[in-house]
């Protein structure tokens, strides 16, 4: 990854997240759920990024695993750390709205587990780049692939299975004074992904760099 | 006699003690007629009511604090593994320099 490319989009991403909250308190309140819906701007929007996140993990491992890319394989670990982080925000920020909206802070539904689910896919796929030893790329590739394959089922889910959570169908459909902010939010969180995953790449890039030298000097 | 006597007025006070006692649970008793099911209520007292404000702040504050504090993991192992790569890359060069100097 580009050295400048790091600036330029985190310099994008503050202004898209300096202007968001401004954007979110002009936001009507919605009839039944009040003030505490106005969680969904910055939940929807983690969850978004992180499904791109698995995205550039899943098409990177697919490339890693049947043409044996470095620089893919250095691609999906940094896609996979982000997917994780991004996955903890939708996480955490889910039970705040859902303590108020369904006076619980979880629900072992389709949908919440689903998520609790593939989130453990990725931090196993953390876990085995980090202590799985000589292989563990390709099996972590392997990994990879299997979370992309989720993240469909997980979008759809609430629409296949009775669940308390509201449905996605609802999101194309918003009013433009609830569209606006979302969207908003949404661009913030696509370039405040695409901007961590620059400076990644760039500790992966770093760290093969060393692994390199400490090869060429063991052998001499 | 004694007997009798003594047995009589025990069981006065207890009768006494079931009529005090009587008194004491019918006054805490309801006065009202017991429900038979659930009753809506128009409006949830606000002791009751969860605030939606912290929520809304709390998720908001956690969403920012783990990007900061995410990138600021991110900068310390580069900058970690960047001062390795110099220190390796020092030694890489001395190694070679030194033959060329004996």
């Amino acid at each position: 990854m580009h050295r400048r490319l790091f600036p330029v989009l985190s310099g994008l991403s503050l202004c898209f997240f300096l202007v968001a909250p401004v954007l979110i308190v002009g936001a009507p309140y919605e009839s039944t759920m009040g003030l505490v819906q106005k969680i969904f701007y910055f939940h929807f929007p983690a969850w978004m990024a992180m499904f791109l996140a698995i995205f550039i993990l899943g098409i990177s491992s697919g490339v890693y695993l049947f043409r044996r890319k470095p620089s893919a394989d250095r691609l999906a670990v940094a896609a996979a750390e982000l997917a994780v982080v991004f996955g903890l925000m939708g996480l955490i920020t889910g039970p705040l709205w859902g303590i108020k909206a369904w006076g619980v802070w979880w629900q072992w539904d389709a949908r919440l587990t689903m998520a609790v689910v593939l989130e453990l896919i990725l931090v196993a796929y953390l876990l085995l780049r980090q202590y799985g030893g000589a292989g563990s790329d390709r099996l972590a590739a392997g990994l990879g692939l299997f979370a992309m394959a989720n993240v469909p089922f997980l979008y759809i889910s609430t629409e296949i299975w009775r669940t308390v959570h509201p449905r996605t169908s609802v999101v194309p459909t918003l009013p433009v004074d609830f569209g606006v902010p979302l969207w908003w939010s949404l661009v913030g969180f696509i370039v405040l992904c695409l901007s961590l995953l620059s400076v990644r790449c760039r500790l992966e890039e770093q760290r093969a760099m060393l692994d390199q030298l400490y090869l060429a000097v063991e052998e001499e | 006699m004694w007997e009798k006597r003594r047995l009589s007025v025990v069981g006065l006070g207890l009768v006494v003690l079931l009529l005090i006692s009587g008194d004491i649970l019918g006054a805490a008793q309801p006065t009202e007629a017991a429900q038979d099911g659930f009753v809506p209520m128009g409006e949830i007292p606000p002791e009751d009511q969860l605030p939606a404000a912290p929520l809304l702040v709390a998720a908001y504050a956690i969403v920012w604090a783990l990007a900061i504090g995410y990138l600021w993991t991110i900068w310390r192992r580069l900058a970690e593994v960047e001062k390795e790569l110099a220190d390796v890359a020092r030694r890489v060069e001395e190694r070679e320099s030194v033959p060329e100097n004996g």
